[in-house]
């Protein structure tokens, strides 16, 4: 009887054993190794302000589809690891933003794989870690990555400096002449002889716009020419700042003619913030007031054509002037002259002929011609398949 | 190591922005060239900072929020700010002079005034009553909101709205064929704008066996299009980046060095 009974046991089992479909007398398959990350460093990242750890590393041949790659950090002596970051396969590089400068990091980097099983049978891979030398992040003395531009930077600097050097020491050089320029005491005389004011737009932007501070030179000597001719100046402005300084230039150029009495406040004064409620401001001035010269330099968005056409329909001599390529068509179809791009930088020197700033304007004439025949170099050896030239003067 | 930068650019900017000025505007009741002088000072050092954070990345100069070189990007906020009520008050002394003399043109200086007093009691309301200058929590707006939507933000764009009649104006000034740089202006034009629109798929419109060869035509006036936008109008435009770019550099080394004067209104001997 127990006979039977052990055997009935034993088929029950065997049946079990069949129907649940399980392999009898085999193990569960050990998941693939994962492989360790090649050439593993980690370094103060340079050329930056610090506070930043740069990892890099390869990936390994054998890494399987789906695996990432986990960085831990720790603090020596201690090892405690906390995760830092996950990083797909194929980037090989991550900046740890989080370190503090001056503390010493040891960083670790292993492959992970979520979706391989491991020896527990549990979701999750870990492959063997790679432990960094220690390394502290710390500010750096110069970009490596801006090299080339420090360097074009330093040149332009010596042609500029001795060029100005030269014409200090008397040389005379040729500057072409600029026609918008010359229309300025002409465009002023014209205003005197009208008794019409002259209306100076200094452009939309603050005085941290270099177009802006051009333009404020300009101003310097448009003051200087209606203080000479006492003629009524009118500067309305959008931004405060460029407002205060405006003020100040004009104030300064009167008192430079010796006619502070002819100075008043309201000759410079302030409209809005608002872009199209300042248009719409200066717009009926020119259009009630009928300006004889408008001065319309400086860095214009929108408002460039709104003005200018305003402007041209009250029969004004205008004299504009803009850097940005966008707003200078509607300039030079609307204004009888424009000054283009380096123009009105060059505004300031050439309408004070003095010999130094004059020199400038010769230094920047060679830098030019330097970056031609440079430019001109590239073209050919690009076509010949050399690619120095790019990059050379890639920026980052 | 890393506080010490940090003061080190803070204590720096102090003396260059608050304690030099302090100076200047002091000693300048004596002497006062040097009163013209303080601000070539402070225009040197307001302007080699940012070259040098450019180059040098060093925390006290140059790290995101605490260096030198934003500390001055915050400074400049910051005066704009204070430099803003300057503008108010000079709106509001200009137009009340003008409304009060009657002078030509005070019933617009008087609308003006009436707006910036109405605008502005509305915004000061919201900002003291915890409303807000947008919604109220129902969603009605406020009186703020309200003024915006239904009169500032009309009347804003029908000043942008004029663009349209003025580049029409322009175009007409500008495409007239008076001599051969001029014609090669119109030829180009009229080719860029054939380019941008479905002038021929319109002009094809009722005879629908031209289509195809509209849609042909339309296509090849697109590619010569983009051949003008990206060849010629491209080389022209970098021609004047350029120029700008190093006329700009030029402009702002002779500032930072106190060789242009004349944005302060001074000229050769002053």
């Amino acid at each position: 009887m127990r006979w039977v009974i052990r055997h009935c046991l034993l088929a029950i089992l065997v049946f079990a054993s069949a129907a649940s479909g399980a392999p009898s007398g085999t193990l569960t398959p050990p998941p693939p190794e994962l492989p360790a990350p090649d050439q593993f460093v980690a370094k103060d990242r340079p050329g930056d302000s610090g506070k930043a750890i740069l990892l890099t590393w390869k990936d390994p041949p054998s890494l399987p589809a789906g695996a990432t790659f986990e960085a831990r950090r720790a603090e020596p002596p201690a090892y405690e690891w906390t995760k830092v970051a996950d990083v797909k396969a194929g980037v090989q590089r991550y900046v740890d933003a989080t370190a503090k400068d001056g503390v010493v990091y040891r960083y670790e980097l292993r492959v992970h794989h979520a979706d391989l099983a491991d020896t527990l049978g549990l979701a999750g891979t870990i492959g063997p870690a790679v432990v960094s030398d220690p390394v502290a992040s710390h500010d750096n003395w110069i970009k490596p990555e801006r090299m080339n531009s420090l360097v074009a930077c330093v040149l332009f600097l010596v042609l500029l400096l001795g060029s100005i050097g030269m014409a200090g020491r008397g040389t005379q050089f040729f500057i072409r002449r600029i026609a918008g320029l010359n229309a300025v005491d002409e465009a002023i005389g014209r205003a005197t002889e009208l008794g019409r004011k002259v209306l100076y737009v200094p452009g939309i932007l603050s005085p941290g716009d270099i177009q802006t501070v051009a333009s404020l030179a300009i101003l310097g000597h448009v003051a200087r020419a209606t203080a000479r001719y006492g003629s009524d100046l009118d500067c309305p402005n959008r931004d405060p700042l460029t407002f205060t300084s405006a003020r100040e230039t004009v104030r300064s150029a009167y008192l430079a003619e010796g006619r502070p009495d002819l100075f008043r406040e309201e000759m410079v004064n302030y409209i809005t913030y608002d872009q199209f409620a300042y248009v719409a401001a200066v717009s009926g001035r020119m259009v009630r007031e009928r300006p004889a010269a408008n001065f319309l330099i400086g860095h214009f968005f929108a408002e460039a054509l709104i003005l200018a056409e305003t402007g041209q329909s009250t029969g004004a001599i205008q004299i504009a002037g803009t850097a940005d390529p966008a707003q200078l068509p509607f300039f030079v179809a609307a204004c009888d002259y424009t000054l283009i791009g380096e123009e009105l930088y060059a505004a300031g020197a050439y309408l004070s002929r003095e010999p130094v700033l004059l020199g400038s304007i010769r230094g920047t004439d060679l830098a030019k011609a330097a970056l031609l025949l440079l430019g001109l170099v590239g073209i050919v050896s690009a076509t010949l398949g050399h690619d120095w030239a790019a990059a050379l003067l890639k920026t980052q | 190591m890393t506080g010490l930068h940090f003061d080190i650019g803070r204590v720096l900017l102090l003396v260059c922005f608050g304690i030099v000025p302090l100076v200047g505007i002091i000693l300048g009741f004596f002497a006062p060239s040097l009163r013209r002088q303080l601000p070539l000072i402070v225009a040197f050092v307001a302007g080699i900072v940012p070259i040098l954070s450019l180059y040098i990345p060093k925390a006290f100069l140059s790290a995101p929020g605490q260096g030198m070189s934003p500390r001055l990007d915050q400074y400049l906020i910051i005066v704009a700010g204070f430099a803003l009520p300057l503008g108010v008050v000079n709106v509001i002394q200009l137009n009340t002079r003008k409304v009060g003399r009657g002078e030509k043109g005070w019933f617009f200086s008087l609308v003006l005034l009436i707006g910036l007093f109405v605008m502005g009691s509305f915004g000061v309301y919201g900002a003291f009553s915890g409303t807000g200058i947008g919604f109220l929590p129902n969603g009605a707006p406020t009186p703020f909101q309200w003024m915006t939507d239904w009169l500032f933000q009309p009347l804003q764009s029908t000043i942008f709205s004029l663009l349209a009649f003025f580049m029409a104006s322009a175009a007409f000034r500008a495409f007239r064929a008076r001599n051969v740089e001029a014609t090669i202006l119109l030829v180009a034009g009229v080719l860029v704008m054939a380019g941008r629109v479905p002038l021929f798929d319109l002009l094809a419109y009722p005879f629908p066996p031209l289509k195809p060869a509209a849609a042909s035509l339309t296509q090849t006036m697109g590619h010569l299009t983009e051949w003008i936008m990206d060849g010629p109008n491209s080389a022209a435009q970098a021609g004047i980046i350029i120029g700008s770019a190093l006329g700009a550099m030029a402009m702002a080394i002779r500032v930072i060095l106190g060789i242009e004067r004349s944005y302060l209104g001074l000229g050769k001997g002053d």
